[in-house]
């Protein structure tokens, strides 16, 4: 890229002050978001999904995520007509490294990510017994690492498989929408890194978002609705094939 | 991923719940077992049982002092497990565990037995020397009265808490098996069926347990094992365990009967990963066994020392059993992916803190805080010289 | 009642449980943590520490501040949907001790220790000083045929080829400019120029 000193001299100053508020550590530096605003989910487009593994490895590298578990990762699913019940599934390593090249054959192929879905109603806020893990004003589910005591209870729990303890801080672990990144107005480092925007990050009480038209415009699912979690990571196109 | 069959979520290949975990619930269940037949004393009075009152609650105080152990060697922080007296959250039954264990250990158990033996309690601390001497008159709390009128309201009192540690026992075992049946997320666990199942099992464990310490307490102290005791111990075992049995029968035919989108899952899992624990050990030797065994001795009339063999095996078949009833449960819940399109394998380490190891000391450990209770608070009267008439 | 002298020692076994209460109730006030239930169920000042999180991804919007030249020729073509860090990796990421070749013999001694400089911030920022401090620059090799090798998983629509078949080898920034890869859609800029700036990038 061509870029001069002198350019240099007068686009860094910009830049310092547009990166004051990311910069800023404390949600106080942030004045302008209140939880009580916002109610988050997440909308994935499973036909824009080609399972490059961009997201599973943003999201390890935003939020120091430890190797064989995960916070998020992409599956891929093979259902042929004569086992409709039965797909084949695949996440090597969670999909991280993209995925093995498939042959054509008369089944159908899809992707499909995952990540914790923030339930409205989550069974694991339910059985956590000392109240380290919870529903945040916002929508969000988190974990308080300095209060979870590491009983597995809550990943147990989970219909969706999306927690894990982890190996060396020995407390639960999941998603956490990237908390930090969308109180201060960026979005989440999987959709951030998602070059089809098969995944885009919603806040179901902001009326200008475009989550609106979508429910509107399509069919769209959460996982394991028979568990009425009120889960709210919402797909489009989901198969039906879909565990 | 090694040890994976067909696909399992990434995150759920590794099992957090170890055998610890399984221990925990077999070691409480052996509580409020040992406590039941304690209750049949004193509650219900069936005095053939009398002889095995004292050390059932023994066995019941020395395996309820180590059940909180398991799960310290488990969390990821214990230290913080002082959180759940401080801040239980009310919508869990794991958070019930502090209160319900408290209040069994110290209102129930250790209360009733303090009313039990607080005669030989305060006569002990003025007969013997040193730091038995002060061990005892600490338990005297500082009252040396054992009139008749204040023995007589320690009957009353402790027939009183024997009858609110009845719901407490099956509370305090019941709870674990709420833990599990309120998971909708695992169908091998979600079931009202669940804390039943347990505490029935639980009951059988501990009669059985107990049953086998007083047979290998008595022979130990060349003493006659008194027989009547013994035939009614074991005929309480077997109707208990067919209520038992017809439970779990129950739970496995509503499950292949309904057919839901777990069966083949799980039918799968149990005749694959789960056929030696469940099968063959838990169902086959465990359960089908004893229970024709003890079903013929009552109805044949067999000669003691055949009985005294029988019940030996029958009761050592179903400590095994329940163990692995428990092992089914908590192991083999986890053994299958909870999209049902896969199994993972469970290899229990030899020497790490969930490990084997630590699992055996967990069993042995109660038996030497028995012994130590035993010492303290004999549950046998004097020593008499009378010595066993018939071998066995 | 008139037995209840013979009752004494229920009382001071109840006094137990009065004192161990009090205990409990005294050490429960200190230990409690003061944020507690202050939102709900949980340490209130967990949202706060949560929030305050390091951040990694810069966010595609503060790239295009200054590279306005490349945001202007992504815009208009394929990849416009395609973040900048999509590709060039976090922006705020911790840079690995071998970044920075050591200067001295002590820098030497800890790298060779693999210990890492102990000058370094924990976070590096590109936008602070964009000279010395770049993202590593994509192997198009293996970044390219991440998402475009040829599926029969990946959805019809999407642009995919087998890459030995397509280029025989030959990296695909020699054709393609990565920021508008259709060839001949990109105007600002030719497909030399392209490779020029990647070479230029290059370090």
């Amino acid at each position: 890229m061509n870029i001069s000193r002198r350019h240099i001299l007068v686009l860094l100053p910009a830049a310092a002050v547009a990166w004051k508020h990311v910069l800023a550590g404390t949600p106080e530096d942030s004045p302008n978001y209140r939880m009580s605003d916002h109610w988050w989910g997440m909308l994935i487009d499973i036909p824009k999904c080609i399972g490059c593994g961009n997201c599973v490895r943003a999201c390890q590298t935003e939020n120091d995520v430890p190797d064989g578990f995960f916070r998020t990762w992409v599956e891929r699913y093979h259902v042929t007509d004569t086992h409709l019940e039965n797909p084949e599934v695949i996440s090597p390593d969670g999909g991280k490294e993209g995925f093995p090249i498939a042959k054509e054959d008369e089944g159908k192929y899809f992707f499909v990510p995952k990540m914790c879905n923030h339930c409205a109603d989550s069974p694991c806020t339910q059985v956590c017994p000392v109240g380290a893990t919870f529903v945040a004003p916002d929508g969000v589910v988190l974990i308080d690492p300095k209060y979870c005591l590491g009983c597995a209870y809550c990943v147990q729990a989970c219909p969706y498989g999306c927690r894990y303890i982890h190996p060396t801080k020995k407390v639960a672990d999941k998603c956490t929408l990237c908390y930090h990144r969308i109180t201060k107005g960026l979005t989440t480092a999987c959709c951030e890194a998602c070059p089809t925007g098969a995944r885009q990050l919603a806040d179901l009480k902001n009326p200008k978002d475009p989550i609106h038209e979508f429910l509107k415009m399509h069919a769209v699912q959460v996982l394991k609705p028979q568990m009425a979690t009120g889960a709210k990571a919402f797909y489009n196109g989901l198969d039906g094939s879909v565990r | 991923m090694s040890g994976v069959e067909g696909y399992m979520y990434p995150n759920e290949v590794t099992l957090y719940w170890s055998v610890l975990i399984v221990l925990y619930p077999y070691i409480t269940g052996l509580v409020a077992g040992a406590f039941i037949l304690a209750s049949l004393v004193r509650v219900f009075r069936v005095q053939a049982v009398a002889p095995t009152y004292r050390l059932a609650l023994l066995t019941a105080l020395a395996f309820l002092l180590v059940a909180p152990l398991p799960l310290q060697f488990h969390l990821g922080h214990p230290e913080r497990s002082p959180e759940m007296y401080f801040t239980p959250h009310a919508t869990s039954a794991m958070a019930m565990f502090g209160y319900v264990y408290l209040w069994y250990l110290m209102a129930v158990l250790v209360f009733e037995i303090w009313l039990d033996y607080r005669r030989e309690i305060v006569l002990r601390s003025q007969q013997t020397k040193g730091l038995l001497r002060l061990i005892y008159k600490i338990m005297t709390l500082g009252s040396n009265n054992i009139s008749e009128r204040s023995l007589h309201i320690d009957e009353r009192v402790g027939w009183i808490v024997t009858l609110i540690g009845i719901p407490s026992a099956f509370l305090l075992h019941g709870y674990v098996g709420f833990i599990f049946g309120s998971i909708k997320a695992n169908p091998w666990w979600s079931s009202p069926l669940m804390p039943v199942v347990f505490i029935f099992s639980a009951m059988v464990s501990g009669i059985a347990g107990v049953m086998l310490l007083y047979m290998a307490t008595t022979k130990l102290r060349k003493q006659a094992i008194d027989i009547h005791c013994v035939d009614t111990i074991a005929m309480y075992m077997f109707y208990i365990f067919i209520i038992d049995f017809s439970l779990e029968m129950l739970d496995l035919v509503h499950r292949i009967y309904e057919a839901d989108e777990s069966f083949r899952s799980l039918d799968f899992m149990v005749h694959s990963k789960l056929f030696f624990s469940q099968i063959v050990l838990q169902i086959i030797l465990g359960t089908l066994l004893p229970l024709f065994l003890l079903f013929l001795t009552q109805v044949v009339k067999f000669s003691e020392i055949v009985r005294k063999r029988i019940y030996i095996f029958c009761g050592s078949m179903i400590m095994i059993s329940v163990f692995a009833m428990r092992w089914n449960v908590v192991i083999g819940g986890q053994l299958f992916s909870k999209s049902f399109l896969g199994y993972t394998t469970y290899k229990v380490d030899l020497v790490t803190k969930e490990g084997l190891l630590v699992a055996i000391g967990f069993l042995i450990l109660p038996l030497l805080i028995l012994w130590a209770l035993v010492k303290l608070l004999p549950p046998w009267p004097a020593q008499s010289s009378h010595q066993a008439a018939s071998g066995d | 009642m008139s037995g209840l002298k013979d009752a004494g020692h229920l009382f001071r076994f109840l006094g137990l449980f009065v004192i161990a209460f009090l205990v409990f109730w005294v050490i429960r006030g200190f230990v409690v943590p003061k944020s507690f239930g202050e939102y709900g169920h949980y340490r209130g000042a967990a949202i706060a520490e949560i929030a305050s999180h390091p951040i990694k991804f810069a966010g595609h919007q503060s790239c295009e501040q200054c590279h306005t030249d490349e945001a202007g020729t992504k815009a208009k073509g394929a990849h416009a949907h395609v973040n900048c860090e999509a590709c060039h990796g976090a922006i705020f990421q911790l840079q690995p001790a071998a970044a920075a070749p050591p200067e001295n013999l002590y820098q030497r001694m800890l790298a060779f220790a693999g210990l890492r400089l102990p000058a370094d911030p924990p976070l590096v920022k590109h936008a602070d000083d964009p000279m010395s401090v770049t993202p590593v620059k994509p192997d198009s090799a293996v970044l390219c045929a991440r998402c475009h090798t040829a599926s029969a998983a990946k959805p019809k629509g999407f642009p995919q080829v087998d890459p030995a078949e397509h280029s025989g080898g030959v990296p695909c920034a020699t054709c393609h400019n990565p920021h508008s890869p259709v060839i001949g859609s990109d105007t600002t800029a030719t497909a030399a120029a392209g490779t020029t700036a990647a070479a230029g990038g290059a370090n």
